[in-house]
């Protein structure tokens, strides 16, 4: 038995962290954040030397060959400094063509996106809630047609991975004609979403894409776990520097029992939940037969802790917490994003109790 | 990460179960108590129980390791053989004595401690002193070659069964606030000591008044010098240890909800198949979930000897946490059966039904809220122990 992280994992965290710290600061965040692309290629390309964009890619194709849940403690130390960035559908473009693609189509794309030289992203929402496999209904048959919405990064993206009616995945480059990318005007203005409309446009479909697709859905929800629980630890982090610096009543906020009682309940709700996104990843990398419920669960209640974290630590702040001055503003929505992104808690609430034969 | 023990963890599995197999249940014409204290004896003999307590004193003497811990309660658990002797005894008591007692006080206590053959009770709360414990105050003051102590305790488990209680009793009055206890052991069975059952709201009575006139105890029977008794009681606390017997306790009562909510109906069909009480049972298990995981953390920092952080302070609050939740879905799923008294099968003298028994969880779920440390105080402590928050400002100045 041993549930806790390797040595190597926890280098990988450290080394992240302290590149980020250094790089990416809060004032940097929100220069970001302010900024109109929500992107800064020095801090990806740092980041990217760091082997953030091939964690999982194997190494004959230039990665670093390591698992799942060494991609969500990646997630969970870029969560925490609310690194802006493209991350989320890098990994997950990259995962989708390691797991479903072709040789060919291996050697054509992961090198790259290992190396950085290009950037990815994966389009599986659409309207209407419709995330999952079952439900895609952009159409695939001869050339590609149709809408995918709440695309990360799309705009700097040269390879996309889409998902299709009938469940699959396929490629499509951004600059095919009939691609439009059009901004959505997310919330988290850390990760920036695109909306994709596609007429007509020229594709490769994933040989194995059918088969990886739920796959590579249930590694988005580990990821996104990883991230809401990020925000919420660092929500919870900034609350209690907040109360220990503040003072009123000639004494620092921190003493009066109302606020402990608040940030001891916080770090009840949130700190727990790191065992959940763990035991997801792991699962998704080692037991096979439990990871598809376990992601449900990590990614339902981590982001739904992670919000209510984030309303308190708002009114731990009190009147600067709701101002935009205040960085909790930028964790407050990337647990925002998180909640929504890929499906909603009560959605995967009740995939749970589905798998579960309830 | 690996969530199998390994092989070496797997061959001690196999030798545990080995072990059951040739002596669970013990062979031959016994009483119930004579066969599991038999079974102990052999199981101490072979080094599963009793695993930290010295040879010399009626344990097995193991070396530390938490895995085999954890083994031997898993399988001694699935085979239903008896396990350690539980109690504030042998998790209070023992490990106190082991650390801070004189020679003659481990000889003469730890073994029959150990064994189950005599029990204890804890005077510690009393009617003014709760979460201020430290304001005790039962005097113990020395007339010749006895303590007499004078005072009253509360929410004493067990009192009325106790052979012996280890109490906080005020014997340096001019002392400040914590130097002015001592730790003393009291013959529970004397004409000096009155137990009075306290009655919860559920009926039962686990707990008791414990009035001391003139009791007695030998002057000898103080573990510590005088007026260390804080400093005493406050090393049992770190003995305590049993990384995921509170999670376990939490999936427990999380299996049972869920088999009540396949067996009960809501608007004609199992409530389990209710929209509602679906959501509300996958949210919980996620709760649950996160418990029964973060207790595999904490094992492996523990089998490593080091701190699993800020998580340790927080295991008691979510055990709570989920208790109510836990109460408050059970109560729905009940509907017109939470009108029922969950007393009135015995008064009546009937078999307690499940609905009933879910009512008492409902109140009970509240008492584990409370016992050893109210919520509230579990959030000073977290707030405190695990945030690095300051200290009160009351509890600052009462010093």
């Amino acid at each position: 038995m041993n549930f806790d992280l390797s040595e190597e994992q926890r280098l990988l965290q450290q080394t992240v962290a302290q590149f980020l710290e250094k790089e990416c600061p809060p004032s940097v965040v929100r220069e970001i954040f302010e900024g109109d692309t929500g992107f800064d290629p020095a801090l990806w390309k740092g980041m990217v030397e760091l082997g953030i964009g091939g964690l999982h890619i194997s190494e004959s194709y230039g990665g670093a060959g390591l698992e799942v849940i060494d991609l969500a403690l990646a997630a969970e130390t870029l969560g925490y400094a609310a690194a802006p960035g493209p991350f989320l559908g890098h990994a997950l473009a990259s995962l989708a063509i390691q797991l479903g693609g072709s040789d060919e189509q291996k050697k054509n794309w992961l090198p790259r996106l290992a190396a950085g030289d290009a950037i990815g992203t994966i389009a599986l929402g659409e309207t209407d809630g419709a995330w999952q496999p079952e439900q895609w209904t952009a159409n695939a048959n001869d050339k590609l047609t149709g809408r995918k919405q709440y695309v990360p990064y799309a705009n700097l993206a040269e390879v996309i991975v889409v998902g299709v009616a009938g469940g699959g995945l396929v490629l499509v480059e951004r600059s095919a004609a009939g691609v439009e990318v059009s901004p959505f005007g997310g919330v988290d203005r850390s990760r920036r979403l695109d909306t994709l409309d596609f007429d007509g446009v020229a594709f490769e479909p994933l040989p194995e894409g059918r088969a990886v697709a739920s796959r590579v859905r249930d590694a988005g929800l580990v990821l996104i776990a990883a991230d809401a629980f990020a925000a919420g630890s660092r929500l919870v982090d900034m609350s209690v520097e907040y109360a220990k610096t503040r003072e009123q009543f000639g004494v620092t906020i921190g003493h009066f029992q109302a606020l402990k009682h608040q940030l001891a309940n916080m770090a009840v709700e949130i700190e727990p939940a790191r065992a959940l996104f763990w035991y997801a990843a792991h699962a998704f990398d080692h037991i096979p037969g439990e990871a598809e419920r376990a992601a449900a669960i990590a990614k339902a209640h981590c982001t739904d802790g992670a919000m209510r974290v984030a309303r308190s630590a708002v009114e731990a702040h009190g009147g600067i917490g709701f101002t935009w001055e205040c960085d909790v503003q930028i964790w407050f929505k990337r647990a925002l994003f998180d909640r929504a992104f890929l499906g909603l808690p009560s959605f995967h609430r009740e995939r749970a109790a589905q798998l579960a034969g309830w | 990460m690996d969530l199998s023990y390994g092989k070496e963890y797997e061959e001690f599995r196999q030798e545990v179960r080995g072990f059951l197999a040739s002596n669970w249940p013990v062979e031959g014409d016994l009483s119930r108590e004579e066969a599991r204290s038999r079974f102990r004896e052999r199981a101490v003999e072979a080094g599963y129980l009793a695993r930290s307590i010295p040879r010399k004193y009626g344990g097995s003497e193991q070396p530390a390791d938490e895995m085999r811990a954890t083994i031997v309660r898993e399988e001694f658990a699935g085979a239903r053989a008896p396990g350690d002797v539980r109690g504030i005894g042998t998790m209070m008591l023992v490990p106190t004595l082991l650390e801070k007692g004189e020679e003659w006080q481990k000889e003469k206590f730890v073994p029959p401690t150990v064994r189950g053959d005599i029990i204890w009770c804890q005077g510690y709360s009393e009617p003014g002193s709760g979460s201020d414990l430290a304001s005790l105050m039962t005097r113990g003051e020395l007339d010749g070659d006895e303590w007499v102590i004078n005072g009253q305790k509360i929410w004493t488990t067990g009192a009325h069964r106790a052979d012996y209680m280890f109490c906080l009793c005020r014997t340096e009055p001019d002392a400040p606030k914590h130097a002015g206890i001592s730790y003393l052991l009291i013959p529970m069975k004397q004409p000096g000591i009155e137990v009075s059952p306290l009655r919860q709201m559920t009926g039962g009575s686990d707990f008791n008044q414990v009035f001391l006139t003139d009791a007695r105890t030998p002057k000898d029977w103080i573990v510590g010098k005088r007026g260390e008794g804080w400093i005493v009681s406050r090393t049992t606390l770190k003995h305590e240890r049993n990384s995921i017997g509170a999670a376990a306790q939490s999936v427990a009562t999380f299996t049972g909800l869920l088999q009540l909510a396949k067996s009960t109906q809501r608007n004609g069909r199992p409530a389990i198949e209710d929209p509602e009480i679906r959501q509300r049972l996958a949210a919980l298990e996620g709760f649950v979930r996160a418990h029964e995981y973060s207790g595999y953390r904490q094992l492996t920092a523990n089998a490593q000897g080091k701190s699993p952080g800020v998580l340790q302070t927080m295991n008691k609050l979510i055990s709570t946490n989920i208790g109510h939740e836990v109460a408050n879905i059970a109560l729905d799923l009940l509907d017109d059966e939470g009108l029922l008294d969950p007393l009135a099968d015995r008064e009546l003298g009937r078999i307690p039904r499940g609905s009933r028994a879910w009512i008492s969880q409902y109140m009970y779920s509240l008492g584990i809220a409370v016992a050893g440390g109210t919520a509230n105080i579990q959030r000073n402590v977290i707030g405190e122990r695990g945030l690095g928050l300051p200290r009160d400002a009351y509890a600052q100045k009462s010093k």
